[in-house]
């Protein structure tokens, strides 16, 4: 039976990135993709902050960029619009990427690594010895073939399969999912400077957001609670109304249709078992406020394929070697997932009303920087009833 | 209750898989599959974001 140290399930940023670090580290990697092609069909809305891509230790590259703004509108329902600079959203907006052409990119980094790929390569089942996972079954061009892997490392996305398969607990309550919808519009009217997010019941639960990738064309999406979907096919709808509702907008041709699912909940309590790890999306690292997964998959990455690498060359994949692997991704981003976890909370109990006062008493605040603690003593000085249940969390 | 997908609207996202509560979906890479621990919750008929699964009987169209 052919075999590597490590075989990951997945081929997105989170595989490739993990299969990045492992293969640097001097282990064996396998990393399967069960589509055709690497990066394609893109679901995501494209957006990636510049301080981020630095920190997992990335060079920003002409390939991969489509665009970039020099900051972001957040848009309070009865219109008013707030504008961050760059500097003041704390570099955490700027570029706009071509999902398609990252991923690839991210692959190539592995394979030059030394990391092996293979594509329309689906994993059907885990298999296991003496109750451990030790490979994988695969399937492709209609033949089963076994691997076998030191360890497997699950980076399967929303679906998040092999955690469940291998028995970790990744399951969602409704509240915690949201359900996206976005066109890739052409001929539209924008500030193609800005990156706009509207807040409220444009989107129940979540926002809708315009990454700009042009001077006339833009990623326009939107996500929604599972609390708050009550029809089939909601999703959709309520794109066309707000594509509809916004001049500049309604005009605009799609030239793409972009489906998907994001996770908005708390840190997992464990994301490992006996010879197998999860990382980004399938691990649930999705920032629960801002829907983005990218960086946090690009930060954990480290962690994972490192300690995987070390846990193949020492003997010892067991659960108890990879709470150095838990230990890694939760110093890194654990804090933060809560901290969003928590304000999410909050800002899915929002009305219009309430968001249209939070914009108006920001945009009257003098600030350079926008952290989390001065927009909350912006809103405290106005409207203290609307903050007083996230004190504990910010001060 | 039979749980049907229509092809002819499903973008294979995986919206539905990831937000199964049994985890009794699996997306060949195009194709779902419900298997036999699915209870017709619904679920996955509201998360669909373009409306492509139908059969719970618990979801208005």
């Amino acid at each position: 039976m052919e075999k590597f140290d490590v075989v990951i399930v997945g081929g997105g940023p989170a595989g490739t990135l993990t299969g990045w670090h492992a293969a640097r580290a001097g282990a064996s990697v396998l990393i399967l993709e069960k589509r055709q092609e690497v990066g394609s069909p893109i679901r995501c809305g494209e957006g990636l902050d510049k301080r981020g891509i630095e920190k997992i230790g990335l060079t920003p590259s002409k390939k991969w960029i489509a665009h970039e703004v020099k900051g972001a509108h957040i848009i309070a329902p009865n219109g008013m619009k707030l504008k961050l600079t760059e500097g003041q959203a704390g570099n955490e907006v700027g570029y706009v990427v071509n999902r398609d052409v990252f991923d690839k990119e991210m692959a190539k980094l592995a394979i030059d690594a030394g990391a092996q790929l293979r594509v329309k390569t689906s994993v059907v089942e885990l298999l296991r010895k003496d109750g451990k996972v030790n490979g994988v079954r695969t399937k492709f061009m209609g033949k089963i073939k076994d691997i076998e892997a030191g360890i497997v490392v699950g980076a399967d996305g929303y679906e998040s399969q092999i955690g469940r398969w291998a028995g970790i607990d990744t399951n969602l309550k409704p509240k915690d999912m949201f359900s996206c919808f976005q066109y890739h519009m052409v001929n539209i009217d924008i500030d193609p400077d800005y990156n706009d997010f509207y807040l409220g019941s444009c989107a129940p639960g979540g926002y809708a957001w315009m990454f700009v990738k042009g001077p006339d064309e833009a990623n326009v999406g939107l996500g929604v609670q599972g609390t708050k979907l009550h029809k089939r096919g909601d999703v959709k709808r309520i794109l066309d109304d707000f594509v509809k509702s916004v001049p500049g907008l309604a005009k605009g041709k799609a030239i793409s249709h972009i489906a998907g699912a994001i996770s908005a909940c708390a840190p997992l309590d464990c994301v490992t078992a006996d010879g197998i790890l999860l990382i980004g999306d399938a691990a649930r690292m999705i920032d629960p406020i801002t829907g983005g997964g990218i960086i946090n998959a690009g930060l954990a990455a480290k962690p994972a394929g490192e300690v995987a690498a070390e846990a193949v060359a020492v003997g010892d994949t067991s659960k108890e070697f990879l709470q150095k692997y838990e230990k890694g991704w939760r110093a890194l981003i654990e804090n933060k997932l809560w901290r969003n976890y928590m304000a999410k909370e909050k800002v899915t109990t929002f009305s219009d009303d309430t968001f249209n006062k939070i914009i108006e008493a920001i945009k009257d605040a003098d600030m350079s920087q926008i952290s989390s603690l001065e927009l909350f003593k912006a809103v405290q000085a106005k409207y203290p009833e609307l903050v007083k249940d996230f004190e504990d969390l910010l001060m | 209750m039979v749980m049907e997908v229509d092809y002819t609207v499903c973008m294979h996202c995986g919206a539905c898989v990831g937000s199964c509560p049994l985890n009794a979906m699996f997306l060949h890479e195009t194709r779902l599959e419900f298997l036999e621990n699915c209870n017709s919750c619904g679920i996955c008929e509201k998360v669909c974001p373009v409306g492509a699964i139908t059969g719970s009987g618990r979801v208005e169209g």
